[in-house]
């Protein structure tokens, strides 16, 4: 029988199965962040242990400020308790830890592509929604609770239900300026934010195909955010070069017997899909959301829409709570929203790629607002300081900061005050979620820079070209 | 965790569509241990208090709906986040079942894992459910998880599909990992398998 790529990657894991359908997956890589190091003091607890610690990878990013180098720079506290909690667990338990004097440290979901710990083929999971990103080279990497990452440490598998395959195909070019970013908040548009749960989706189509690997990365991450919990792309030549040479990627004929077997993965011609999506590449355009979920979003040239023209009465009085949280006027061109800071970073857009593209919108130009650049890992950081970009940010106003999820969460000291206005790289623009009060609005690195560099939401084509 | 069988309790309506984890639990609470005293305040935090602590108009506040059992939602519920903390807040004040049109994936895991029963019913019973419970708080709700019926404030009777594994571990209180380590051979053959010459990421 044909099958996808996700049944080809779930029939190669199932453990066991019963027969109520439920299945146990064998789970090949294990990522894990400082929020979770009190899952090892319960496993401690109920007299447990980690059954596979070599599969397993741990790296401080959400409670790490973002002007500190070690543990000794955070302030006593919550966040140092939780940091070093996570160092003490990881040597107890001998867990491969990237701690924060370690250049391979970051955002868990940077770390792992980076270190080739995230392959084609594997099942990966991470107690954290955006382990979707992984699926960008073509794994089953899904976000799990507390309770499974329990699960996990103590038997290196998962109870699952097999979810419904949905394929979002993206053909056409992307025009200037359009990034994959605009892509997946354009899908998330289109679909609604509960459009993809109870389903794995795979990306397809000849504009995710030309897409870079930090590209589909992009696109993977915010997969979670239509409510899928996994999302993958097939691997393909970019996927295999991306991979190849990387520290914990398999070597010599590991590697070839690798990609022998990661070329057959690509879903059949004639496998099914339960849903399928199109979308139209050509279409789109910069977008920047104005609401509080990542589906409330426009392009760029658009204006802030009117809950009047809205039919359905649950949806007009959601819109206008929201615009009264957000504090906008329905009708409000987008360009003339000014923003109060911008944030650049987060595992949605803090890969060198995007910080190349900020770098080539900041270049020359000076910062309106306090902006925050922040890398998604200490090599990522390295890389981006040996090409300049640094020097770029800085000249132009912003603060170059060390690598974590900063004003993404709010939970290092980096966040908005009450009221402000963020145009923000990171993947959620929930109310209270870069601060209580913040007013996010989510956006592409380049329409970061752009904002950040106009003191408002400006179209980043209409900047560059005029530049060129 | 806490068996479930079946409960009758006030319930409280949360008119909020796309509620994600942010709302039920703010992030800057997540570092807290299970057992913080404060825990029960960390519910819906910020829909519920001012910067000055003072209250503000929200559901979960009203007097008439304490001591809540159930919660009443609208679509999406605990979209977001995987934060299973969320289920922690809702435990810490006594909620054992959320009724919803639809449940994001993680949380939803998250509630089955911690004993909290997700019942999804469509949208019009629940915004139905939510407009009589804001007229008459003290009517009760029913979850029976056995049956897979719940009885709305006005006694109508609704059927709910729930997969037969977690309903199975949630009427027992089922510990998964106890449950899993009854398949050590499988786990221990899966890995034989990985650890031979022929598999690359051996
Ligand atoms: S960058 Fe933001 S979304 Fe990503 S892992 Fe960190 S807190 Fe979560």
């Amino acid at each position: 029988m044909p099958r996808t790529l996700f049944q080809k990657i779930w029939d190669a894991h199932v453990v066991a199965e019963r027969d109520d359908g439920e299945a146990l997956l064998y789970v090949d890589r294990h990522l894990t962040h400082d929020l979770h190091y009190r899952r090892f003091d319960a496993l401690r607890e109920q007299g447990r242990t980690v059954r596979r610690p070599e599969l397993l990878f741990a790296t401080p990013d959400h409670s790490i400020p973002t002007t500190a180098r070690t543990i000794a720079d955070i302030p006593a506290g919550e966040m140092r308790d939780t940091v070093e909690g996570l160092a003490r667990n990881a040597a107890e338990f001998g867990v491969t830890h990237f701690d924060m004097t370690d250049e391979r440290h970051g955002i868990v979901h940077v770390v792992g592509p980076e270190q080739g710990l995230t392959l084609p083929g594997i099942t990966l999971v991470c107690g954290d929604s955006h382990t979707s990103t992984h699926g960008a080279l073509g794994c089953l990497a899904f976000g799990i609770g507390a309770s499974e990452v329990e699960h996990v440490l103590a038997t290196q598998t998962l109870w699952q239900t097999k979810p419904k395959t949905m394929r979002i195909s993206v053909d056409g070019g992307l025009g200037f300026g359009v990034t994959a970013k605009d892509v997946i908040l354009a899908i998330i548009r289109q679909i609604g934010a509960a459009g993809g749960t109870g389903h794995a989706v795979e990306y397809a189509g000849s504009a995710i195909r030309g897409l870079s690997m930090e590209g589909r990365m992009t696109l993977c991450n915010m997969t979670i955010e239509a409510g899928a919990r996994s999302g993958l792309v097939a691997p393909d030549d970019s996927t295999i070069d991306y991979v190849a040479g990387r520290p914990f990627a398999p070597k010599d004929d590991k590697w070839d017997l690798a990609v022998a077997y990661w070329r057959g993965l690509p879903s059949d011609d004639e496998a099914r899909f339960d849903t399928e999506i199109t979308v139209d590449g050509d279409a789109i355009a910069p977008m920047v959301t104005w609401g509080n979920s990542p589906q409330d979003a426009v392009q760029v040239t658009d204006r802030i829409p009117d809950p009047s023209a809205e039919s359905d009465p649950e949806r007009r009085a959601d819109m206008e709570t929201t615009l009264g949280y957000m504090d906008l006027k329905p009708g409000t061109p987008m360009t003339d929203v000014a923003v109060d800071k911008v944030f650049i970073g987060s595992c949605t857009n803090s890969r060198i790629e995007d910080l190349r593209v900020a770098a080539l919108v900041a270049k020359g130009r000076r910062a309106q607002v306090q902006t925050l650049v922040v890398p998604g890992s200490g090599l990522v950081k390295r890389q981006a300081e040996a090409e300049g970009l640094d020097r770029i940010f800085t000249n132009a106003g912003m603060e170059w900061r060390e690598p974590g999820c900063s004003m993404c969460v709010a939970m290092n000291g980096d966040m908005l005050a009450p009221g402000e206005r963020a145009a923000s790289t990171s993947n959620r623009n929930f109310r209270g979620r870069q601060g209580l009060g913040s007013r996010t609005h989510l956006v592409s690195p380049a329409m970061a820079a752009a904002a950040a560099v106009s003191g408002r939401f400006a179209d980043v084509r209409v900047l560059m070209r005029g530049a060129n | 965790m806490q068996p479930f069988t079946t409960l009758t309790a006030v319930a409280v309506p949360i008119d909020i569509a796309n509620c994600d984890t942010d709302q039920i639990i703010p992030a800057r609470f997540l570092r807290r241990a299970k057992d913080d005293p404060e825990y029960p305040r960390f519910l819906f935090h910020d829909l519920r208090f001012n910067t000055d602590g003072s209250e503000k108009d929200f559901s979960f506040n009203d007097s008439a709906f304490q001591g809540a059992g159930i919660v009443v939602a609208d679509i999406n519920w605990g979209c977001g986040s995987s934060r299973e903390n969320a289920v922690t807040a809702l435990l810490a004040n006594g909620i054992r079942a959320v009724i919803a049109p639809s449940i994001a994936d993680i949380h939803y895991s998250n509630c089955t894992k911690r004993g909290v029963v997700p019942v999804i019913l469509d949208r019009d019973t629940c915004a139905l459910m939510r407009r009589q419970l804001h007229d008459n708080p003290s009517a009760r709700i029913t979850v029976d998880l056995k049956a897979q019926t719940v009885l709305g404030p006005d006694g109508a009777r609704h059927d709910f599909d729930i997969r037969a594994f977690d309903r199975y571990r949630l009427l027992h209180g089922l510990d998964d990992i106890a449950l899993t380590l009854e398949h050590e051979a499988a786990i221990t053959a899966f890995e034989a398998n990985r650890r031979a010459a022929s598999d690359w990421l051996s």
